[in-house]
């Protein structure tokens, strides 16, 4: 056998190896009824045709444009786990899990892996009149007229192989529903944990409805507290109505061997006003990508985000907002800090419709280089084919500013606390767009201990070390 | 307090400063005017330890110290403060943050606590007052989006708030009117005692009618080429360099 062993690894160009998406193919094909069986109806009613295009397109590598910063194929490689049978997981987070964010006073719910963990706070009960939180699998059994005209609208025609994948897989997540003219009173937080003993791989699908002239805000964090290899693929869905206001924030503190892949689809009406900030501290491999659709006139979008990498970490945002309606304003500001041998990738789409004339569109991207290894690469993409449009973008990549430094020595600070001045400040703009105070103030802090070396992992997990 | 010796100093590869020599005691205003190119700021950059200019040759003590061995940070918490002629920009650094961290590093230096927020507030309140600062100005980001003037006057008040023992305005008169110089001239002579000093560097002599000093040294071609009392700073407003230039030459 030594010998054939020897022959075929001396044959390799004629070997074809098993590309890495056969094994969940074969998962599917085999687990089709019991993926269904553990789901419910309206999230079953795209999940072949979700099938059917992850088998078509497989899963993306950076030979695509849209995933020419994201590296996918080491990660993909590991046997992960997944919890068809949804079988319960020994941990309860409203134990577990310690809030990092003091003062908050949010609606909290947990993500265990992929399920949506048994509502068990109090404060639940004093959600306003007629809001919905939930799990999206339960919730799709006990309320289908609710979820039936928005679940996988915005996901399931997409051309990429990660949502078609999740909408194949997913068979729970976070559900939210404001109906019109609500005011959310405090925030709604929303942790995702990952919790195993092996190797696990979560795909949860979210939906949010915010309807007409409804206010609300959703804190997404991430989390990991075993020391196994986590992929989670993980799609939101959401819909703004007509003079409504979303915010969404998303807080990723992980460990280093956890891949995020997180898809946020925002469908904007008329008049409503979005804020998104996605803020990587500590993680792994990520790609965000976040695509938002303004379908009415008048809308309002601010996108931030900020990325703080060091060792070997690797963080790719990809946005898109498409403007299709005249009359809307959007803004868009990312930060990057990379030191050691991370790496970084931005893309901002812009696309401005022909009838989306007086469109206003800005764009910044920034990043410091700490280190000669660590590496960024960036690319705004804008597609303008109005002509009334006030659009413009701006991307840079460079080192701490040495004069600032000399200056700040010169009055007597160290060298060490300037650079650290400097970099806070640089983050800074972005944290001051979070409109949660106790948020902001608790990112300021934590985005200092970051920057200072003195959150260089998640609490209690020693594989980052 | 400052000795300076025989002082070398290249930039690029390129010898600017070309055996300086001075001595300033408590006390004491000095005035280093000189034409353009002479070193002036090269000086001012040698004596803060600024990176880019390699001292080759010489000697500078500060209260016994070798200052040379010192990094930027110590020779400012030693009393050595800078008035930059650029002041440098920083935003998302707002004033407030930056003199804390400022202040209680040169109070950790001399084994102080640093000072409670109340307390700094009060100081920072006595000494933006000195300098009729806006308030505004000091709850902005340093120096960003600040006219020139104001620039210069954000200076004097980091000068007020860290009371140096030597204190260098390098052109600190460039670019003001005539009332902000008559500020900025103010706050220096109200921060003026026996115990400090001053190293006046100017182009024009425009300063030196609010900020008297007690000796005028011309700086030329790298060196000193003369010194003298604070009428040798109306002869050169009068005369200009050039009988400086002529003497110098001759003496070669």
């Amino acid at each position: 056998m030594k010998n054939n062993e020897i022959s075929t690894l001396n044959a390799a160009p004629t070997v074809r190896q098993e590309p890495l998406e056969q094994q969940y193919i074969d998962l599917y094909k085999e687990q089709r009824e019991s993926i269904k069986k553990h789901s419910s109806a309206v999230m079953n009613t795209s999940r072949d045709e979700s099938f059917a295009r992850f088998e078509a397109l497989g899963f993306p590598t950076s030979a695509l444009e849209n995933y020419k910063y994201t590296d996918l194929r080491e990660t993909l490689s590991v046997d992960y786990g997944l919890n068809i049978n949804r079988i319960s997981v020994p941990i309860n987070p409203y134990e577990v899990f310690k809030c990092d964010v003091p003062g908050i006073h949010s609606y909290l719910y947990f993500v265990v892996n992929d399920a949506f963990y048994p509502v068990n706070d109090p404060v639940h009960n004093k959600l306003p009149e007629g809001v919905i939180i939930g799990s999206v699998k339960d919730l799709a059994a006990s309320h289908p007229e609710l979820l039936r005209d928005y679940f996988g609208k915005l996901s399931t025609a997409k051309n990429d192989g990660l949502v078609a994948f999740n909408g194949a897989f997913a068979q729970d997540g976070f559900f939210m529903y404001v109906p019109k003219n609500v005011v959310m009173d405090r925030p709604v937080q929303l942790v995702n944990i990952m919790r195993s003993d092996v190797d696990t791989m979560a795909n949860s699908h979210n939906l949010i409805i915010i309807e007409e002239g409804s206010k609300a805000q959703l804190l997404v964090c991430d989390h990991t507290v075993d020391e196994v290899r986590f992929l989670s693929n993980r799609v939101t869905e959401v819909f703004v109505g007509e003079n409504a206001t979303y915010e969404h924030y998303k807080l990723e503190n992980v460990h280093t061997k956890t891949t995020n892949l997180s898809t946020l689809l925002i469908d904007q009406r008329k008049s409503s006003n979005v804020l998104a900030n996605v803020i990587t501290l500590h993680n792994g491999i990520t790609r965000n990508t976040i695509e938002i659709d303004l379908d009415g006139e008048g809308c309002d979008t601010l996108l931030c985000g900020m990325v703080i990498a060091d060792k070997k970490q690797e963080v790719d945002n990809f946005t898109s907002i498409i403007h299709n309606k005249p009359n809307c304003n959007s803004r868009e500001l990312f930060k990057y800090v990379l030191d050691d041998m991370s790496k970084g990738g931005f893309t901002g789409k812009l696309l401005v419709a022909k009838d989306a004339q007086k469109t206003a569109a800005f764009q910044t991207n920034r990043n410091i280089l700490l280190s000669k290894t660590a590496k960024m690469r960036t690319k705004p993409q804008l597609e303008i084919w109005a002509d009334d449009v006030k659009c413009s973008h701006g991307a840079t990549i460079g080192s701490l500013d040495e004069s600032a430094k000399f200056y700040m020595q010169s009055r007597g600070i160290s060298e060490k606390e300037a650079r650290l001045l400097l970099m806070f400040a640089f983050t800074n703009d972005v944290i001051e767009n979070i409109r949660i105070p106790a948020l902001q103030d608790r990112m300021k802090l934590l985005v200092e201990k970051r920057l200072r070396g003195e959150l260089s992992k998640c609490e209690g997990c020693v594989i980052c070390q | 307090m400052l000795e300076i010796k025989n002082l070398h100093a290249n930039i690029n590869g390129k010898e600017i400063l070309k055996g300086l020599d001075l001595v300033v005691r408590p006390g004491e205003i000095h005035a280093i005017m000189g034409p353009n190119g002479a070193g002036k700021s090269t000086l001012a950059s040698v004596l803060t330890g600024n990176q880019a200019f390699e001292v080759t040759h010489g000697d500078i003590t500060f209260y016994g110290k070798n200052l040379l061995e010192l990094s930027p940070e110590d020779r400012s918490r030693e009393g050595i403060f800078l008035s930059f002629q650029y002041p440098v920009e920083i935003p998302g650094v707002s004033m407030v943050n930056f003199l804390r961290a400022a202040l209680n590093e040169h109070r950790k230096y001399k084994n102080l606590e640093p000072l409670s927020a109340t307390d700094f507030l009060r100081v920072m309140r006595e000494k933006k007052a000195l300098v009729e600062m806006d308030n505004k100005l000091a709850n902005r980001a340093v120096n960003e989006g600040f006219s020139g003037g104001e620039k210069k006057r954000n200076e004097i008040f980091q000068m007020a708030m860290l009371e140096p023992r030597l204190a260098i305005l390098d052109e600190t008169d460039s670019g003001l009117d005539i009332d902000a110089l008559r500020i900025v001239a103010n706050g220096v002579n109200k921060l003026k005692s026996p115990d400090n000093a001053s190293i006046v560097i100017t182009h024009y002599q425009r300063l030196l009618d609010y900020i008297i000093p007690d000796f005028v040294h011309v700086l030329y071609d790298g060196r000193i080429v003369k010194s003298g009392g604070k009428e040798l700073a109306l002869e050169l407003e009068e005369r200009g360099y050039d009988w400086i230039k002529k003497e110098v030459e001759e003496t070669v």
